[in-house]
C-alpha cells in the first residue's frame, strides 16, 4: 500500500514537473531506508535512451536545516526528477551536492541543482579526473540519448575538495565524508550518517550488477575492509537495491573482487598474457547482471595492475 | 620516412573525422589507399601469405588496451615492421626496426584503437621486399577515452620497467634465443582528453622511442606515436649477447634507462 502510494506520488511528480521521461525509471521512486535518508535505486542496465541514464543509486539526506544530495543522477533529466522528488519531501534548502566518484551515471544530473547554488563536495582528485573524462562522458551519453548535449547534463565544479575527511552539518545531523585512495576509481568517497548508522558507499559497493573496476583492485579490496570496520548497520550501494545490511552486504562484491584477484595472479604466475585475461573469474558468471559486458574489461584492468606486483 | 609521416598527418587532417561506429567498406578502402600512398608511396606491397600475420581480438574489451600479436616468417630477413591502425588519429602506431641481436619471429604489444577500423601490418625485408596483412577490429574510444586508472600511481611509477621471461614463446626459435616481455610504466597521455573547465587538453606526454640492446648489439628500435596503450608492453625474442639495456624517450624528451642482467632482473 505504502509502495503503491509512493508510485502514485512518483507519477504525479513526473506529470507536475512536465518532464518527458520513461516512467519505468521512476517506478518505485524513492525508498526511505532510514529516518531522513532517501534512495532512488537505479535500473540494473547500461545507459539507454529508455532509462535516461537513471542507472545508479542516487538520493539525499534531510537534516534540520538543509538537504544534502548524494549523487545527483546520471543525466539532466535524472537530476531534474530527483530535485522534484526532494521538493515533494521537504522545502529545506538543498545546500550540498556530494559526488561519490567521477562516473557520469552519478554526477551528470548535477546541472539540475545549479539554481540551489549548493556547496559541491568531492574527492580532491575529482576535479582533475573530471577534467580528463567529463567531455568524453557527456559526448558518449548525448549520443546514447539522441544527440542533445543538454540532455546529457553536466557536473557542477567542486567547491570543497576532500582529501581525507570532512564533516557536513545539516543542522542536528552531521555527515562524515571519507575520501579514499584508488579503489573503484581514484576519486571515491563515502558518506556516513551517525544518526542512523547508514553508510552511503557509492560504487565502492555493487550488488546484483557486476562491479566495474576503474581504479585499483587491491586498493578496492583494502577499502572494502575499512568500510566493513565502520559501525554502520546498513549500506546504500552505488548499484543494486536501495539498502543492504552491513557489513554482511559486502560479501558478494568481496567474493567477486577476491576471485578476480586470485585468478589473475594465478594466470600471471603461469606466464599467461593479457590476451587470455578475459578467461578469469568465470565461477562468478551467472551470479551478476551484465557479467559478460564488464568482466573481461575488469580482468584486463586487474591484469594491468597486478603484472607490476613482485612475483610471490 | 619522417617526411612521408608528415604527409600522412597533413593528409589526415583534411579527411573528415572517422565515424566511430559505422562500417563503411568503401570509405575504409579509400582511407587505406590514402594511407598507403602517404606512408609507403614508392613500394609495391605484396599481400602476405604467411610472411607476416596480425592477430588481435575481433572485438576489443578495452579499446585503450588492445593486445596485438605480429607473427613473422622466421626464415625471412625482416628489417622493419610497421603497424598501422587506419582510423586512429595518428594511424602509424609504430615502426619496429630490428637489429642484429633480434630474432624477428613474434612481436606483441598493446595499443589504443579509436574507432572500428582496419589494421595493417607491413614487413620490409633487408632485400627490399614488402609484405602487407590486414584485419578488422571492433573497438572505439580508445584514444579519447580516459585510460588512467590511478593518476597518482602513474606519475610515481613513471619510467619504471619490468622484464619477464616468457616460457611459452613462439615455437622454432634458433638455439640460444629467448623470449621476454618488457613492461614500461608510462601514462602515454596522447593529448586527446579535453579538460572541460579549462578547455585545454591534458598535455600530451607519450613514448616516442624505445631502444633495446643486448650487450652492444641492437635488438630493436621502436619509433612510436600516440597510439601505444598506457604502460606499454613489448614481447619479443632475441639472442642474448650481454645484459639487456633499454632506453625509452618520451615526447617531453625525458629519458628512462634500465639494464637487466642476464638473469632477467
Amino acid at each position: 500500500m505504502v509502495r503503491r502510494t509512493l508510485i502514485r506520488a512518483g507519477l504525479f511528480l513526473i506529470a507536475a514537473a512536465g518532464v518527458a521521461l520513461p516512467l519505468s525509471a521512476w517506478a518505485g521512486a524513492l525508498v526511505q531506508v532510514a529516518a531522513g535518508v532517501y534512495v532512488r535505486p537505479g535500473a540494473l542496465q547500461d545507459a539507454s535512451a529508455a532509462n535516461d541514464d537513471a542507472i545508479a543509486n542516487i538520493g539525499f539526506i534531510v537534516g534540520r536545516d538543509a538537504v544534502a544530495v548524494i549523487d545527483p543522477g546520471g543525466s539532466a533529466g535524472d537530476g531534474g526528477r530527483l530535485r522534484v522528488a526532494i521538493r515533494a519531501v521537504t522545502p529545506l534548502p538543498i545546500r550540498y551536492l556530494i559526488y561519490t566518484h567521477v562516473h557520469p551515471d552519478h554526477v551528470l544530473g548535477a546541472v539540475a541543482f545549479m539554481q540551489d547554488h549548493p556547496e559541491v563536495v568531492a574527492h580532491a582528485r575529482f576535479a582533475a579526473a573530471w577534467g580528463e573524462r567529463g567531455a568524453y562522458y557527456r559526448q558518449g551519453l548525448a549520443r546514447v540519448l539522441g544527440g542533445d548535449p543538454a540532455q546529457a547534463g553536466d557536473a557542477l565544479p567542486p567547491t570543497q575538495a576532500v582529501d581525507t575527511t570532512a564533516d557536513i552539518d545539516l543542522g542536528g545531523r552531521v555527515l562524515h565524508v571519507l575520501a579514499y585512495g584508488a579503489a573503484h576509481t581514484d576519486s571515491d568517497l563515502t558518506v556516513y550518517d551517525d544518526q542512523t548508522r547508514t553508510l552511503w558507499a557509492g560504487d565502492l559497493l555493487f550488488e546484483d550488477r557486476v562491479p566495474a573496476l576503474d581504479g585499483s583492485l587491491t586498493g578496492w579490496l583494502k577499502v572494502l575492509g575499512q568500510l566493513k570496520a565502520l559501525p554502520a548497520v546498513r549500506v546504500v550501494p552505488g548499484h543494486g537495491p536501495a539498502q543492504l545490511p552491513w557489513p554482511v552486504g559486502a560479501a558478494d562484491e568481496e567474493r567477486y573482487l577476491a576471485t578476480l584477484c586470485r585468478d589473475v595472479r594465478a594466470l600471471l604466475k603461469k606466464g599467461g598474457d593479457i590476451d587470455s585475461a578475459a578467461t578469469v573469474a568465470q565461477s562468478e558468471k551467472g551470479r551478476w547482471k551484465l557479467f559478460d559486458a564488464y568482466n573481461g574489461r575488469n580482468a584486463i584492468t586487474a591484469f594491468k595492475q597486478l603484472e607490476w606486483e613482485d612475483p610471490s | 620516412m619522417m617526411k612521408s609521416r608528415l604527409y600522412a598527418l597533413a593528409l589526415l587532417a583534411t579527411l573528415a573525422a572517422p565515424v566511430a561506429w559505422a562500417e563503411d567498406p568503401a570509405a575504409d578502402a579509400a582511407r587505406w589507399n590514402d594511407l598507403r600512398q602517404a606512408l609507403f608511396a614508392n613500394q609495391a606491397l605484396t599481400p602476405a601469405k604467411g610472411q607476416i600475420a596480425l592477430d588481435a581480438p575481433d572485438r576489443a574489451m578495452d579499446a585503450a588496451l588492445v593486445p596485438v600479436t605480429l607473427t613473422l616468417d622466421a626464415t625471412l630477413p625482416v628489417k622493419t615492421v610497421y603497424l598501422v591502425v587506419d582510423n586512429n588519429p595518428s594511424p602509424l602506431v609504430g615502426t619496429f626496426r630490428f637489429g642484429p641481436a633480434a630474432v624477428p619471429s613474434q612481436l606483441k604489444t598493446r595499443i589504443r584503437v579509436d574507432a572500428y577500423t582496419h589494421m595493417h601490418a607491413i614487413a620490409e625485408t633487408t632485400d627490399g621486399r614488402w609484405f602487407v596483412t590486414e584485419r578488422y577490429i571492433k573497438a572505439a574510444g580508445g584514444c579519447s577515452a580516459p585510460a588512467t586508472k590511478d593518476a597518482q600511481l602513474a606519475m610515481e611509477r613513471l619510467g619504471q620497467m619490468r622484464l619477464k621471461t616468457v616460457s611459452d614463446g613462439p615455437a622454432g626459435l634458433p638455439q640460444g634465443a629467448v623470449t621476454v616481455q618488457l613492461l614500461v610504466s608510462h601514462p602515454n597521455y596522447n593529448g586527446m582528453q579535453m579538460n572541460q573547465v579549462t578547455r585545454h587538453y591534458t598535455p600530451a606526454r607519450y613514448i616516442r622511442d624505445v631502444t633495446v640492446k643486448s650487450g652492444e648489439a641492437l635488438v630493436f628500435q621502436l619509433e612510436a606515436d600516440i597510439s601505444l596503450s598506457e604502460d606499454p608492453a613489448f614481447t619479443f625474442s632475441y639472442r642474448p649477447q650481454g645484459p639487456l639495456a633499454v632506453t625509452v624517450r618520451d615526447s617531453t624528451d625525458a629519458t628512462f634507462s634500465h639494464t637487466f642482467g642476464e638473469g632477467g632482473s
